[in-house]
């Protein structure tokens, strides 16, 4: 019988007190780790259907090439730093891309668009084009052809297989122009894509604007669950000084500015949901010593020391805490991986919103492991603070005046 | 051949709440042997809880030395004062006594468990001492299905398990109707007979203090009389 064996029997002194206790406890932890949940899974498919739709997380320019994107700024990517970065843990794929204005014209119509050749390996696992065309074909590699969004072969009546000619600055001044037929129709997400990217070959590109062997970009896609400004720190070892490493948020600062402001609204309800909690336990807390005064004056009057008193209150409230964050976590569990593979659907402007820029109008639940570790010790070291006013109490107490009472 | 158990020369403690100051006790001297089973008598607010408290090392006095098996208690700290009650002081107070979730047989053994002493030792003395005032069929109950008075018993039992130089009773019949604050006297006195418990209790009870062999009478603070019953 020691001060566990006694706090165990404290515990369950007041049965009912003690079960409204823990099931507030439970609740809460049960609605952080959803909210958590949802938090995580809505912003982190969001970032992940922004950035696999054009970006990647990671992207290698030749140093300046944010600032001024020109095709002046481009760089030949060596095998060797290509397959080094590929090795790097997390890193799904690293495509080089070689971007460039244009102006296209067909008969009449003249429009002035971006021209982005691509590697063949990410035609399929990373922006899906495959998925993404709506008519006509793919190009094959080193083809003449190119890929015309929805948008732009509407303002110029573009046909399949109709000509579109294409000329731009090159390279060092030279002049690029070239005839490409159109083997196939996009759709993208975004409007501005859609009315404005035209796709080829790498190889193709690079003809048309006489830069043989380099590219503008390196665009690397990561695992979801891996962090992009640490692999971006391992890829700066890679590639030096002479070249900038981007996040994607630093490539497109203002949408990872909306997706902070958004994230961060969620997490004021946690702290909300925390402080309520937090409430909750400390007036048991109060309670509880309030009710023991005497009590715990007559324990002192005895010989226990203040310290083992301590002890006794200390793992009384942590027990409480811990058994609630525990039946939290063991609710949670079932409901979070239901909502993983049922989401919760999107309706009215948010979802036009969503499938306006090609994304499924839904909710998703992330049930990483880290959202439970975090929300359970969350709660447990609030518990373990709030546990702090009955030791004070116990340290502060006067034995023979508070059996007085 | 007599032994001591307490020496207290010269203790006083004045308290001074609202400027008037109280001389709760006012300079006494005490001497208590073994074996002794005394009475502490007066009107209410001579100072017997106080005089109490102080050679039971739960307060402390503002003059005067106090000496319990060759040890001064006015001089230990706060800790060595916990640890010292602890291991020769009993208590029983007036009412309350017990740990609520606590069984009749684990409140008993309290003390022994705080003193660390070993678990079947103290099962077998807490057995011994329940059979010897006939509570053996309360071992397991809790302190609710307990009566006031043989909630005192447990109390007692706690007090002395483990051999105190003394126990320390304050008005320990007061909350009992007269039948059990007799059978409580009873059993205070036989384990004072057979186990060589020394007592000191205070009551106002008549009754109680004919069954004392030693009545010291406390007025204003001050020893007014000290004779031996009987
Ligand atoms: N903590 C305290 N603060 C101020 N005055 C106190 C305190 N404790 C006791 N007194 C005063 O000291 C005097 C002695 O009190 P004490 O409780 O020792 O008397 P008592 O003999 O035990 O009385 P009773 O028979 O009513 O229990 C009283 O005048 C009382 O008011
Ligand atoms: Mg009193």
């Amino acid at each position: 019988m020691w001060p566990i064996q006694l706090s165990w029997k404290n515990i369950w002194r007041n049965k009912n007190r003690t079960l409204v206790t823990v099931s507030a406890v439970a609740f809460a932890t049960f609605i952080s780790v959803l909210a958590s949940g949802l938090k995580e899974g809505i912003f982190g498919n969001l970032i992940h259907d922004v950035v696999s739709s054009y970006s990647g997380h990671v992207q290698v320019h030749l140093k300046g090439y944010q600032d001024e994107q020109v095709i002046e700024n481009s760089f030949a990517v060596s095998p060797s730093m290509k397959q080094e970065i590929q090795a790097i843990p997390g890193v799904i794929l690293a495509t080089e891309r070689l971007e460039s204005f244009a102006l296209a014209s067909s008969g009449e119509n003249t429009k002035g668009c971006l021209v982005i050749g691509i590697e063949k390996a990410e035609e399929s696992s990373f922006m899906n084009i495959g998925g993404k065309i709506i008519a006509g074909r793919t190009v094959a590699e080193n083809e003449k052809s190119i890929l015309v969004p929805e948008g732009l072969a509407k303002r110029m009546k573009l046909q399949l297989q109709d000509t579109l000619i294409l000329i731009g600055q090159g390279y060092h001044g030279a002049s690029a122009a070239g005839k490409y037929v159109i083997s196939g129709m996009l759709r993208f997400g975004s409007p501005k894509m859609n009315e404005r990217l035209i796709i080829m070959p790498i190889g193709s590109a690079r003809e048309l604007f006489g830069a043989e062997g380099i590219s503008t970009s390196l665009a690397i896609l990561l695992d979801p669950r891996s962090r992009p400004e640490s692999v971006a720190e391992k890829i700066k070892t890679i590639t030096g000084e002479n070249h900038e490493v981007l996040t994607w948020g630093e490539i497109m600062p203002d949408i990872k500015q909306h997706i902070d402001a958004d994230s961060g609204n969620m997490q004021y309800v946690q702290y909300i949901l925390y402080a309520l909690v937090g409430l909750g336990i400390f007036s048991t807390l109060l309670i509880m010593v309030a009710e023991r005064s005497r009590e715990n004056g007559m324990l002192l009057c005895l010989g226990m020391s203040k310290r083992m008193l301590q002890q006794v209150f200390l793992l009384e409230s942590l027990i409480t805490v811990l058994l609630g964050a525990l039946m939290g976590l063991l609710i949670s569990l079932p409901v979070m991986f239901y909502l993983k593979w049922h989401p919760l659907r999107i309706s009215g402007t948010t979802a036009e919103a969503y499938k306006k820029f090609g994304f499924e109008p839904i909710f998703p639940t992330s049930t990483d492991p880290s959202i439970f570790l975090k929300q359970g010790v969350t709660v447990l070291v609030m518990g373990l603070i709030l546990s702090l006013y009955p030791i004070w109490r116990i340290a502060t107490l006067h034995p023979l005046s508070s059996m007085k009472k | 051949m007599e032994t001591t158990v307490i020496d207290a020369h010269n203790i006083s403690k004045t308290y001074d709440p609202s400027g008037i100051p109280v001389h709760a006790v006012n300079n006494v001297h005490l001497h208590l042997t073994k074996g002794e089973f005394t009475a502490l008598v007066g009107p209410s607010g001579s100072g017997k809880t106080t005089l109490l408290n102080l050679i039971g090392g739960l307060d402390r006095p503002d003059t005067g030395n106090i000496i319990i098996n060759q040890t001064d208690i006015t001089k230990l700290t706060n800790r060595e004062l916990v640890r010292f009650r602890l291991q020769n002081i009993g208590f029983v107070f007036q009412s309350f006594n017990l740990i609520p979730v606590l069984t009749a047989k684990e409140n008993a053994a309290f003390i022994m468990m705080l003193q660390k002493i070993p678990k079947t030792k103290r099962e077998e003395r807490i057995q011994a001492l329940f059979d010897e005032v006939g509570l053996s069929d309360k071992l397991n109950a809790r302190p609710a299905k307990l009566s006031g008075g043989q909630q005192q018993r447990v109390a007692i039992i706690r007090a002395l398990a483990s051999h105190p130089q003394f126990v320390l009773a304050d008005e320990p019949t007061a909350n009992l109707d007269s039948a059990a604050a007799s059978n409580l006297m009873d059993m205070m006195e036989k384990l004072n007979r057979e186990e060589q418990i020394t007592f000191v209790f205070s009551t106002h009870d008549q009754r109680v203090i004919d069954r004392a062999r030693r009545v010291i009478r406390l007025v204003d603070g001050k020893i007014e009389a000290d004779i031996e019953n009987k």
